[in-house]
């Protein structure tokens, strides 16, 4: 347990609170404990938003349960999408699919892959990407990169409809769409839909490639602070193929160390629960996954797109990796651990993204038209996991002979960086708060944390006329001495 | 005229319900010259179907807002938050202003004030009522469909 997790006499302290008010039953909130010198003795964030997940899927009939999980989430229901279907097809006594229906789910995978980094990429456009960040040196460089790139905004936008556009045509429609149903998919793609995707791949290569260096050049104006900024060493997870690249689809459970050694590798997914366990705390309603040979205390790890360029040993498309080596090379031989390197990785997964979309639109099985593989026999339990944008996402079911849910597992993407946010406003927190004065300022570098890791909060959801984001500071007793909030609404 | 007519949020979600709730019978109601665009959450790309359009409206559900339900103007607004999962409908505005550079049409929020958000939850007995009273106030909506017409009948 890191030693900023819990304070000794924590009624002594003087508490700060970061709380998105949000409008549904789940949110974040992150608190903060100082004594009356400024010292920070405890830092904890809270998110209460997966409560009732596994209930409201609970009592579905299996072959609905593709569908209703995209009701999860708001921002990626494609990954629940297809980690459910993944399970599901093993219920249904699919074990493999034909070639046209796994290419085509992989094509609606990096699609969405495209579209939720794009989101970044828009963010790139503004000043404001790392919030609050005060200091004038680091404010100046953020706002000259962006200046030198004024058409990113739409760049940005661009990409994500291209993302979107991906999934339309696979999914069917642009939300609530089907596509992968048990055993396979429910749509082709036409000729003239592979071809007016296909177009527009060199322009989004070349956008997202921007992308990257663009993120590449900032972090140069200043390699110390973005190296060091909420740095700090963790164990990290993704998948890998049998030859040891990344797949973001199907792959096999890696695990290494802060120094880059192998914990475990090619674990079949579907034996998750004997490598990793899951951890109850009693402040959180989230829970707090770990590697099981390595104990909650020092078995915690990161996922997403820092954890994924690092284990792997190539991303399988040319671009991509060329621009992994240059991340690399920032750790001089030793795996990158600091919060930022985030937005880096994140571009360079939306640069293989578009490389991949562009791969499976030259492959002439994608406009095949077997789409369903032939049936076996069921079982009563399957897992189905797969690289979400964010990071590793489990799903487990066990199925009854009335074909109803009986048993719901699910362990998302911010589950998986549960201790690791945690860890990250830790590190901000004493690098950056503890014995000095707190401003508003200062309390915005636990959003850049946040922000770096993306995580879902209150992801399937929506604000208006809300504050996402309230501030308060209380003295001893409990006492507001101080508020500050930004509404969105 | 063409309008766009935008509805987000949750169906699963109790009163977030609301904005697909009311899309839902704008498409029925046909009104000519209208597209209606329904989704999780507003995004950066929602500004791209405002492209052409000379008048938008956004349906939505709230919380701690007035009710029944709030209708309002509202104006592009930027401003970034600690996660990148929606956008304030005042937001997409300001993302159309950036890539289009050009200012976005005359724009109404329509917000009914919700109760409940749980997951798997379905309306709340207050928000059933509301919902009703939402969409008779879209019927005046409906009867004359200009930036003047709605300015005058504001909350």
């Amino acid at each position: 347990m890191s030693a900023l997790e819990t304070a000794e006499r924590p009624e002594t302290l003087r508490r700060i609170a970061i709380d998105p008010v949000t409008r549904v039953e789940g949110h974040g909130k992150v608190t903060l404990l100082l004594d009356a010198d400024n010292r920070i003795h405890q830092v904890r964030l809270h998110i209460v938003e997966f409560r009732g997940f596994e209930i409201f899927i609970e009592g579905r009939p299996y072959w609905e349960v593709p569908v209703a999980v995209q009701r999860l989430c708001g921002i990626c229901p494609v990954s629940h999408h297809l980690a459910a279907v993944k399970a599901m097809d093993l219920i249904a006594g699919y074990s493999t699919l034909t070639p046209t229906a796994e290419k085509l789910r992989r094509l609606m995978h990096y699609g969405q892959m495209v579209q939720s980094h794009a989101v970044h990429f828009f963010h790139l456009a503004s000043p404001d990407l790392l919030l609050g960040f005060d200091s004038e040196p680091t404010r100046r460089n953020i706002v000259g990169v962006a200046t030198d790139h004024p058409e990113i905004a739409t760049q940005g936008v661009l990409l994500r409809k291209f993302g979107q556009e991906v999934i339309r045509m696979t999914a069917g429609k642009r939300v609530h769409g089907t596509g992968a149903i048990p055993g396979g998919v429910n749509k082709t793609l036409t000729v003239e839909e592979r071809d007016t995707l296909r177009r527009d791949i060199p322009k989004m290569t070349e956008w997202a490639r921007g992308a990257v260096k663009m993120l590449e050049k900032l972090h140069l104006t200043n390699p110390n602070f973005y190296n060091r900024f909420g740095e700090f060493p963790s164990n990290m997870m993704g998948f890998v193929n049998s030859a040891g690249e990344m797949d973001l689809y199907h792959g096999g459970l890696r695990a290494r160390d802060a120094k880059g050694a192998e914990i475990f590798d090619h674990v079949d997914y579907s034996k998750y629960n004997e490598v990793l366990q899951e951890e109850v705390k009693s402040w959180s309603y989230m829970k707090f996954p770990h590697i099981k040979s390595l104990g909650a205390e020092n078995g915690w790890y990161k996922v997403g797109p820092l954890a994924r360029v690092q284990v792997c040993d190539r991303i399988p498309s040319e671009l991509a990796e060329a621009e992994r080596q240059n991340l690399i090379a920032m750790g001089e031989g030793k795996p990158v651990h600091g919060t930022l390197f985030f937005h880096w990785a994140r571009m360079i997964e939306a640069l293989h993204a578009v490389e991949v979309v562009g791969q499976l639109l030259d492959d002439p099985d994608i406009i095949g038209t077997d789409l369903m593989s032939d049936k076996g026999d069921r079982r009563e339990e399957a897992v189905g996991v797969i690289e979400a944008p964010r990071g590793t996402l489990f799903h487990h079911y066990r199925v009854g002979e009335d074909d109803l849910v009986k048993y719901c597992n699910l362990i998302v993407s911010t589950t998986n960086n549960n201790q690791a946010m945690n860890e990250a406003i830790r590190t901000v927190a004493t690098q950056y708060l503890t014995g000095r004065e707190i401003t508003e300022g200062l309390l915005n570098h636990i959003e850049v944390a946040i922000r770096a890791y993306d995580p879902c909060l209150s992801c399937a959801t929506h604000a208006i006329g809300q504050m996402p984001l309230q501030v308060e500071l209380l003295d001893a007793d409990g006492a507001l001495v101080h508020r500050a909030s930004k509404n969105m609404g | 005229m063409h309008l766009v007519i935008f509805g987000w949020g949750n169906e699963s979600r109790g009163d977030d319900a609301f904005g697909p709730l009311l899309l839902r019978r704008l498409e029925q109601a046909a009104w000519p010259g209208t597209t209606c665009i329904e989704d999780f959450q507003l995004q950066i790309e929602h500004a791209l179907d405002l492209r052409g359009a000379e008048l938008a409206l956004f349906l939505d559900a709230g919380r701690d807002t007035p009710a029944p339900f709030q209708f309002k103007e509202i104006f592009p607004s930027g401003g970034l938050t600690h996660t990148s999962h929606a956008l304030p409908p005042q937001s997409v505005l300001d993302v159309f202003r950036q890539v289009e550079k050009a200012e976005p049409p005359p724009s109404f929020l329509l917000c009914v004030r919700g109760e409940s958000f749980g997951l798997g939850e379905a309306l709340s007995p207050q928000g059933a009522e509301r919902l009703e009273q939402a969409g008779a106030f879209l019927e005046k909506l409906g009867a004359q469909r200009t930036a003047d017409a709605w300015r005058a009948l504001l909350t």
